[in-house]
């Protein structure tokens, strides 16, 4: 298990290099260049020579990454010269949110998804089967701004029950709760369709194995063969499909920020990238790819607790 | 939106059992044999006809349905339907159902040429990777990997903001992301085929690396493929319209689905319900058609595979 576990953690660290190099590069070949994002188009010839002398920029690549990598390693990332702030502690204040937008709203999607999963796969081809799977695939079809849209209509206007924005977040946690259900609501619904899914077919899998012909040979009942067996094997490939969704949870974030207002990394990344503000685009995209990455793993490793036929070899 | 991550775990677990391999080996026989098996799945056909139905509608349209689809007339701005304007009319005047024909054709556009250039791209990168194996195969995953791991939509708009948004910058944009899960799958599939005796038997007779790649190797990941590829078409059209909810789209004139949906959820508040619904429904039925399409694929190659 360590060796799986410092391989692994290995492959990552070199995974998030390689996505650090890729980032790096892009926004390196930025057209006018970084200079010009800051000063403008008017600027004079002089000072946009001494900002690119003074950003470093007369630098090799190579040498201008190392730095720049040394620097993220100190935990610099970096100064919004929109925001005028440094980037490291724009992040501090904006990764909790989104942190808290995309957790609470994954586990409740898990908490529906798989329930949900398990019924449709044991009553996999009757009618309350078909009418989940049309409408789950009815819900996977639509653009999640739509389904945010929808909500909003329906919950915010028809029946004004839940605020439509959630500038308000912005101001701490513990207030103003509500502003946060829409945009939970939001996410919950394309994730619950992709789970679901995914969960009622290895259901359907797990159902034809011999052990559940076992368990109910010894007299289990269908709630608790479901419930112990079925239930723990089907979770395992459900864990990886976590872990492999994860960028398009993040994703999934940045357009209901956008659409809610709501003070998070996809907000900020999205004002920084009408501003033209690169080293906040490049520290959100550093942190979100390293959740992502962080996330894979934590779920890889579950998966390995799990289901103990893993191999570490 | 994570419909792709799907057959990325299926590309990644790669099972030895089910790779389809064609005794012919040529892609156009496989084809008509797979159209023929989906055409017992009704639902398949539905979304077909649907599919051909959208993009007819797009496409030649314009050609029997003429108002001012592209011209601005701030004197027509958000009319309800009426007998001139059958589906009312966008706030810069534009007749909604001319534009809804318009945006069909970029957003089409954007699926077909996404699905196409991502799954050549991400097959040739997967094969490359998974017959060199070794070092070559774990340098060029490493790659695959860290592009997957940067949130995609963050990615898209990063590449977007760079530049100014038009049709093919789009393309490229949505491509750049969406080759990754079509080189994993194949990548999977290539390992367990590697292994297989015609492929041996053809490398001792002396064949080169790209005959065995080309003739061997391509044609039999040929079905896994086809179902990852039809997705795509649909992931493409999502992200589309996520980028153009997020103001990134093409420049007006040009429109597509996305845009008019946006302009919609602009004006939601002042009940041009007309402005809202049709391209919702547009994008919802072209998704929904794609996805059922993919499905009826996925069960002929399925079915193919069990009856061996």
């Amino acid at each position: 298990m360590t060796g799986y576990l410092v391989r692994r953690l290995a492959q990552s660290l070199l995974v998030m290099l390689i996505a650090s190099v890729i980032v790096f590069i892009l926004l390196h070949s930025l057209p006018g260049g970084l200079v010009r994002a800051q000063l403008g188009l008017k600027a004079s010839e002089y000072s946009v020579e001494q900002l690119t002398r003074a950003e470093g920029l007369l630098k090799p690549l190579p040498v201008q990454y190392g730095i720049w990598l040394l620097h993220l390693v100190e935990g610099n990332l970096g100064y919004s010269y929109k925001l005028n702030q440094p980037v490291s502690s724009l992040l501090i204040s904006y990764v909790p949110r989104t942190l808290l937008l995309v957790g609470a709203s994954t586990l409740l999607s898990i908490a529906i998804a798989l329930p949900m999963g398990i019924w449709q796969g044991y009553r996999r081809n009757r009618a309350d089967d078909h009418l989940l799977s049309a409408s789950m695939l009815l819900l996977y079809a639509m653009p999640s701004f739509l389904v945010g849209v929808i909500s909003i209509v329906l919950l915010s206007e028809d029946l004004p029950l839940l605020p439509s924005t959630s500038t308000a977040f912005g101001s701490g946690f513990g207030t103003d709760v509500d502003v946060l259900v829409l945009p939970i609501l939001t996410l919950v619904a394309g994730n619950v369709a992709f789970y679901s899914r995914y969960m009622r077919s290895a259901v359907i899998d797990n159902l034809l194995e011999d052990y559940v012909r076992t368990a109910y040979a010894i007299g289990c009942s269908p709630r608790r063969v479901l419930a112990r067996h079925v239930l723990r094997n089907s979770m395992g490939s459900t864990m990886t499909m976590f872990g492999l969704t994860l960028p398009y949870i993040f994703s999934g974030a940045l357009i209901v920020e956008e659409l809610f207002n709501f003070p998070g990394l996809g907000l900020l990344f999205w004002n920084a990238s009408t501003q033209r503000d690169y080293p906040v685009l490049l520290g959100v995209v550093l942190i979100v790819t390293a959740a992502v990455v962080v996330g894979s793993l934590l779920a890889d490793i579950g998966y390995a607790m799990l289901d103990p036929r893993v191999q570490y070899a | 939106m994570p419909r792709r991550a799907a057959a990325v775990l299926a590309g990644n677990s790669a099972p030895a059992a089910r790779s389809g391999e064609t005794e012919a080996g040529l892609p156009a026989k496989w084809l008509t044999d797979r159209l023929g098996a989906a055409r017992q799945n009704k639902l398949a056909v539905a979304g077909l006809a649907m599919i051909i139905g959208l993009t007819l509608f797009s496409f030649v349209g314009p050609v029997f349905y003429h108002a001012n689809e592209t011209s601005t007339n701030l004197l027509l701005a958000n009319q309800g339907p009426s007998s001139a304007h059958l589906l009312g009319t966008t706030p810069e005047g534009r007749d909604e159902l001319g534009q809804l024909m318009v945006g069909g054709q970029s957003t089409l556009e954007v699926g077909f040429a996404v699905a196409i250039l991502a799954t050549a791209f991400g097959m040739g990168w997967g094969a490359v990777a998974g017959y060199a194996g070794g070092i070559t195969d774990a340098a060029m995953m490493r790659v695959v990997d860290a592009v997957m791991a940067i949130p995609f939509l963050f990615f898209v708009v990063l590449l977007a903001s760079m530049t100014t948004p038009s049709l093919l910058i789009i393309v490229l944009a949505i491509t750049s992301v969406s080759w990754l899960s079509t080189a994993r799958l194949v990548r999977g599939e290539v390992l367990t085929l590697r292994t297989r005796e015609y492929v041996q038997a053809s490398k001792s007779n002396g064949a080169r690396h790209h005959h065995v790649i080309i003739r061997h190797l391509v044609p039999n990941v040929t079905g896994v493929v086809a179902v990852n590829g039809t997705l795509k078409m649909a992931d493409a059209i999502l992200t589309f319209a996520a980028i153009a909810f997020l103001g990134l789209s093409v420049p007006p004139p040009a429109t597509s689905w996305g845009d008019l949906l946006t302009t919609g959820i602009n004006n939601l508040f002042d009940g041009y319900w007309w402005q809202l619904w049709p391209p919702a429904i547009a994008i919802v039925l072209i998704v929904l058609a794609v996805n059922v399409v993919g499905d009826g694929l996925h069960d002929a190659v399925e079915q193919r595979l069990q009856r061996r």
